[in-house]
This record gives structure tokens, C-alpha cells and sequence, in this order.
């Protein structure tokens, strides 16, 4: 039997149809591959036994001849996911034991595609975070190393960071993750694999922790261009508990790898040449010009003019939502539960006690922005921004079919780093926030190494529901970059 | 704008947060950086512009008012922290 560690969706699933393995077999390499890459801390909850009876179901529904998209494939999923019966935390003290009766439509759509879960992945508390340093469960260590320092440990990137990590490291096929305001692409980036979030209401959001529900959005991390069109064709489509998911068709993606971008006009905006940019980072983005110029892409200059207010923007935005939607945890219906003498007591302890620094941080700038007196100085004011920056996109799809930034403005960076400083932590997200607040669908490829050997990324950002034309520019870039290095760190 | 211990305070009031008095300064350090770092907002001219309050290009679907799930108390209390006689339980509200 060959290696089945270290297949992609595409070839995992060529390997299944002729039947040089099984959906079982795949699952237990993948069990052993989980337990193997323990020391990331990249799990926060293994599920060995349901990704055995799931691999079982699927041998037997190949059997029958029932073969879904995702048929047998073992994967990740991100721990801001509700799994029915199976513990939930979304990186936080605050939901201690919380086990859904319920399983959030993401996954069961992915489930019903076939895949089998090997189970929860670590990630920042309630995604808000750029390192996973927040998690409750720890930090996650990324699978790559500095070439010349292979003693420090790195952080795989945030939110979506266990995904990222576990997904590197080969531990699983695919993962799941959300993007906020870069929580995909961002880790993506920092760990030299793809990672894809698509337009806003593409994918449903029910059953999926709340952050900052005007912005967050689920996706898949992949090794591959064409495993993400195969596994977002999995989970995206119209779900009627979700009011702001879409109902349109979702097309098959895959087929919209067409190799050909001869005539595409990608846009290079020019205030995404931000001060203290890497010089490195700033040649891997004329590399990824040349590119695709040299695929036949018509490269356009562009000015979106309110780029630099995207991050104070979403740090009004974001945190307001966040404040309203974590109201709900007050330690009466589920997760952890703080006595105290009065009921408000109560509630102020289960909160103080079950909120991390950074959670509690955003709940209090939240709960400001929006407090009388503030409002429209600060939330009604960054909602108009908002609509300026989505502006600033809408005038440059007249000119242009996808834009191509750096994805982070540096690599992985040392467990710990950045952790004084809040705002030097947000600066991770410069480039990724600005797709997010417009809705637009984006997506990071690995381009390049940074002179440490570490991963950097590419991002292309394109028009609303157009992933398709976001897919097949990144599978150029991907050809073209020919990324095929391998972080210190893998399993098998 | 600087937030002082008094705003923090109030703040973790209303949101429901305990903070310890000896964090209180920490905190109004750390979120009045970030205020003053947002602040830069206010230069932006938004006179007449619509505030975005969704991503979402789409209008809501109407649905039959029906009855779609019910019946589900055991699955609703099964993660409340104390539940009994099938309720929520929460200390003593009134005297």
C-alpha cells in the first residue's frame, strides 16, 4: 500500500476510486498521523473512534456507489464549528464542556460530501487573534522553523491557526477554517499552504461561534489551488437558517481551473505598498506581477484610496459586534458557570473568569464604540467608512477582474512576539481586512520563502461570487511559484 | 480620546465583565491606544454616505410562519451548567 500521508484532496480521492486503499485505511494513517503531531498543539479535540465509524460509512457507500465530493477525505475541523455531540470550546474557558445537540451546517454539509472528521482544531479564543497565542488550550506551534534559529518556536498565524499547523504538518488532508478579518489566509500564509475565504454569504454561518457576524466567513486551508475549489464546492450553498447566506448555485470550481488567465486584468494597488513593508516581501510581490503577466494577465495599476482606514475600521467594527454577540455567555445555559451572590454576580464572574485578555479587551472597546454618547462618533462613523472602502472596490472592478497583494506583511513570527503591543499584533491583518469588510472573496497562495526559509504568501482578492476567477488566477500563481518546500516539521 | 479607570469601570459594567481594581489602570493604557488609534477615522469626509451594516448583497427570504422544531427540552438543557425540574437555574433574584 503506498504513503497515505501527505496526499492532497485530488489525489487522495484518485487513490480511493481505483481503489489502492480504502476510506479506513486512509483514516487510520491519518489517526496515527493526528497522534503523531501532538506536540503542535494543534488539536484540541481528537475524535479517533467517529472518524473510524465515518470511513467505515464511506467504504460502505462507495460500495453502493454513493461517492460525494469529499468522499473518504480526512480533515480538520476548526473548534468555532458545532459538532453534534462532540465538545466545542472556540479556544475558550467560557464554553467548559459545551457539547452541541446540533451539528452546524459547514460541517454537515461536508460530512454529507463524505469527509470523515479526525477532529477539533486549536484556534485563537473566539478567533480574535493573529498568532493563536489566545487560545485557552495553549498556542499552536507552526511545523516551519527560521533556517538559522531552529530553536525558537514560530506561531502558525491566527485565528484559524490548529488548521493551519495540522494541515502543514500533513496531519490532516484539509481543514476548516473562518476569516473575520484574516483568520484564514493570514495562518495560510505563514504555514506556505493555500487558504481560501470566500465571498460573504457564500458559505453558511449557522452553527458557527458568532464573532463579528457582518464579517466572519468559513473556508477551507488546503495544500492545493485545486483542493480548495474541490472542498469550498463542499461546503458552500443556500441554507435557509442562515438569512444572510446566499441562494445562488454553487458552480464547480474545479472546472474553473482553466489554467488560461490570457487577457485577465489583475490590479496592483498601490497603498498596499505600506510603510516598513519587508523588502523581501515587497520583491515576492513583483515576482507574483511577473507572473502573471508572463501568463498573459494585462497588469493594471489601481488606487484604493481608503485602504489605510480598513484596520481602524474593522477595530470599531468588529469588536462592536463581538460585544453584542458574546453578551450571550452569562453562565445560565451552558459552558462555565461562576457563582456569586446575586445574579449579576454571577454573570460578572463566569465572564471575567471564562474571557482571556484579549476577548475581554475587545468586549470593553466594543461595548465603548457603542455606549451613548460614542456611537456615532465611532460605530456610525466606521459603518460609512465601511461603505467607502467597499466603494473603493466596486470603482476598481470596472478597470480590473482580481487584485494581487502580499497576504501578511511578514512571516511567521516567534511564539510570544508582538504579545505587548495589541496594535502591533492587529497589523498582521493590514492586508487581509480590507476583502473582509468589502465581503469580497480572497485567497492566500504560497509564492516564496523569506530569507529565514519561511513561507510567505500571495493574495488575490476578486469581485463578489466570483471565486471562480479568484481560483484560476491562484492556480497560475501556484504553477508559476512552483512552491514545493516542506516545513522541519511533518508527519510519516 | 483617553479612557480613565472610571470609563473602564463603567465599561466592564455594563458589558458584565469583573476587572480587579488593580487592573483597571493596565486596561484604560491599552484600550485608550487603540482609541487613539482608530480615531484616524474622523478625517474621513462621509457626509451623505450610507453606513454599511452588511456584507450581503441580498434581500431576506420570506418563509411559511410555521412551527419547524420544537419539543426539544432535554436537547436544550443538556449543556445548561445546573439545570432542574427542566429549567435554567440562577441565584435568588428576588427576596
Amino acid at each position: 500500500m503506498a504513503n497515505l500521508i501527505g496526499l492532497t484532496i485530488e489525489h487522495a480521492r484518485a487513490g480511493l476510486i481505483k481503489g489502492d486503499f480504502t476510506a479506513s485505511e486512509l483514516a487510520i494513517a491519518h489517526i496515527s498521523a493526528m497522534e503523531e503531531a501532538r506536540s503542535l498543539n494543534c488539536w484540541i479535540t481528537e475524535t479517533p473512534e467517529l472518524a473510524l465509524e465515518q470511513a467505515a460509512q464511506s467504504d460502505e457507500r462507495r460500495k453502493n456507489g454513493e461517492v460525494g465530493a469529499m468522499e473518504g477525505i480526512p480533515i480538520g475541523i476548526k473548534d468555532l464549528f458545532c459538532t453534534d455531540g462532540v465538545l466545542t470550546t472556540a479556544g475558550s474557558h467560557i464554553l467548559d464542556g459545551f457539547k452541541p445537540p446540533y451539528e452546524s451546517t459547514v460541517t454537515a454539509n461536508l460530512l454529507h460530501a463524505g469527509a470523515v472528521s479526525l477532529g477539533k482544531l486549536n484556534m485563537d479564543e473566539f478567533a480574535m487573534g493573529s498568532s493563536n497565542m489566545t487560545s485557552y488550550y495553549g498556542p499552536v506551534e507552526n511545523p516551519w522553523k527560521r533556517r538559522d534559529d531552529p530553536e525558537i518556536k514560530l506561531v502558525p498565524g491566527g485565528s484559524s491557526g490548529g488548521s493551519a499547523a495540522a494541515v502543514a504538518a500533513r496531519a490532516v488532508i484539509a481543514a476548516t477554517g473562518t476569516d473575520t478579518g484574516g483568520s484564514i489566509r493570514q495562518p495560510a500564509s505563514l504555514t506556505g499552504i493555500v487558504g481560501l475565504k470566500p465571498t460573504y454569504g457564500r458559505c453558511s454561518r449557522w452553527g458557527i461561534v458568532a464573532f463579528a457576524s457582518s464579517l466572519d466567513q468559513a473556508g477551507p486551508l488546503t495544500r492545493t489551488v485545486k483542493d480548495a475549489a474541490i472542498m469550498l464546492g463542499a461546503m458552500a450553498g443556500y441554507d435557509a437558517k442562515d438569512s444572510t447566506c446566499v441562494d445562488r448555485p454553487v458552480p464547480d470550481y474545479a472546472a474553473a481551473l482553466t489554467g488560461d488567465i490570457r487577457g485577465l486584468r489583475v490590479g496592483v494597488p498601490d497603498e498596499y505598498r505600506v510603510e516598513g513593508m519587508p523588502a523581501e516581501i515587497e520583491a515576492l510581490w513583483r515576482q507574483g506581477i511577473d507572473w502573471l503577466k508572463a501568463a498573459g494577465a494585462a497588469i493594471v495599476d489601481i488606487s484604493l484610496p481608503h485602504t489605510k482606514y480598513a484596520l481602524p475600521t474593522y477595530y470599531i467594527v468588529a469588536p462592536a459586534e463581538a460585544s453584542s454577540n458574546l453578551a450571550r455567555y452569562d453562565g445560565v445555559r451552558y459552558g462555565l458557570r461562576v457563582d456569586g451572590e446575586t445574579i449579576q454576580k454571577m454573570y460578572e464572574n463566569t465572564r471575567g473568569e471564562g474571557f482571556g485578555a484579549e476577548v475581554k479587551r475587545r468586549i470593553l472597546i466594543g461595548t465603548y464604540v457603542l455606549s451613548a454618547g460614542y456611537y456615532d462618533a465611532y460605530y456610525l462613523q466606521a459603518q460609512r467608512v465601511r461603505t467607502r472602502i467597499a466603494k473603493d472596490f466596486r470603482a476598481a472592478w470596472g478597470k480590473v477582474d482580481v487584485v494581487l497583494t502580499p497576504t501578511a506583511p511578514n512571516a511567521a513570527f516567534a511564539q510570544g512576539e508582538n504579545m505587548d503591543d495589541p496594535i502591533a499584533m492587529y497589523l498582521n491583518d493590514v492586508f487581509t481586512v480590507p476583502a473582509s469588510l468589502a465581503g469580497l472573496p480572497a485567497i492566500s497562495v504560497p509564492a516564496g520563502l523569506s530569507s529565514d526559509g519561511l513561507p510567505l504568501g500571495l493574495q488575490l482578492i476578486g469581485r463578489v461570487f466570483d471565486e471562480e476567477t479568484v481560483l484560476r488566477a491562484a492556480h497560475v500563481l501556484e504553477s508559476a511559484a512552483e512552491f514545493n518546500a516542506v516545513p522541519q516539521f511533518v508527519v510519516g | 480620546m483617553a479612557l480613565d479607570r472610571t470609563t473602564v469601570r463603567k465599561m466592564a459594567r455594563l458589558a458584565r465583565l469583573r476587572v480587579d481594581d488593580d487592573a483597571l489602570d493596565g486596561l484604560a493604557g491599552e484600550l485608550s491606544n487603540i482609541i487613539g488609534w482608530v480615531e484616524s477615522l474622523a478625517e474621513v469626509k462621509t457626509e451623505g454616505v450610507e453606513p454599511m451594516t452588511s456584507a450581503a448583497e441580498t434581500s431576506l427570504h420570506m418563509r411559511k410562519d410555521e412551527v419547524t422544531e420544537g419539543n426539544l427540552e432535554e436537547k436544550v438543557l443538556l449543556n445548561a451548567p445546573e439545570p432542574a425540574h427542566g429549567f435554567y437555574t440562577v441565584p435568588k433574584v428576588m427576596e
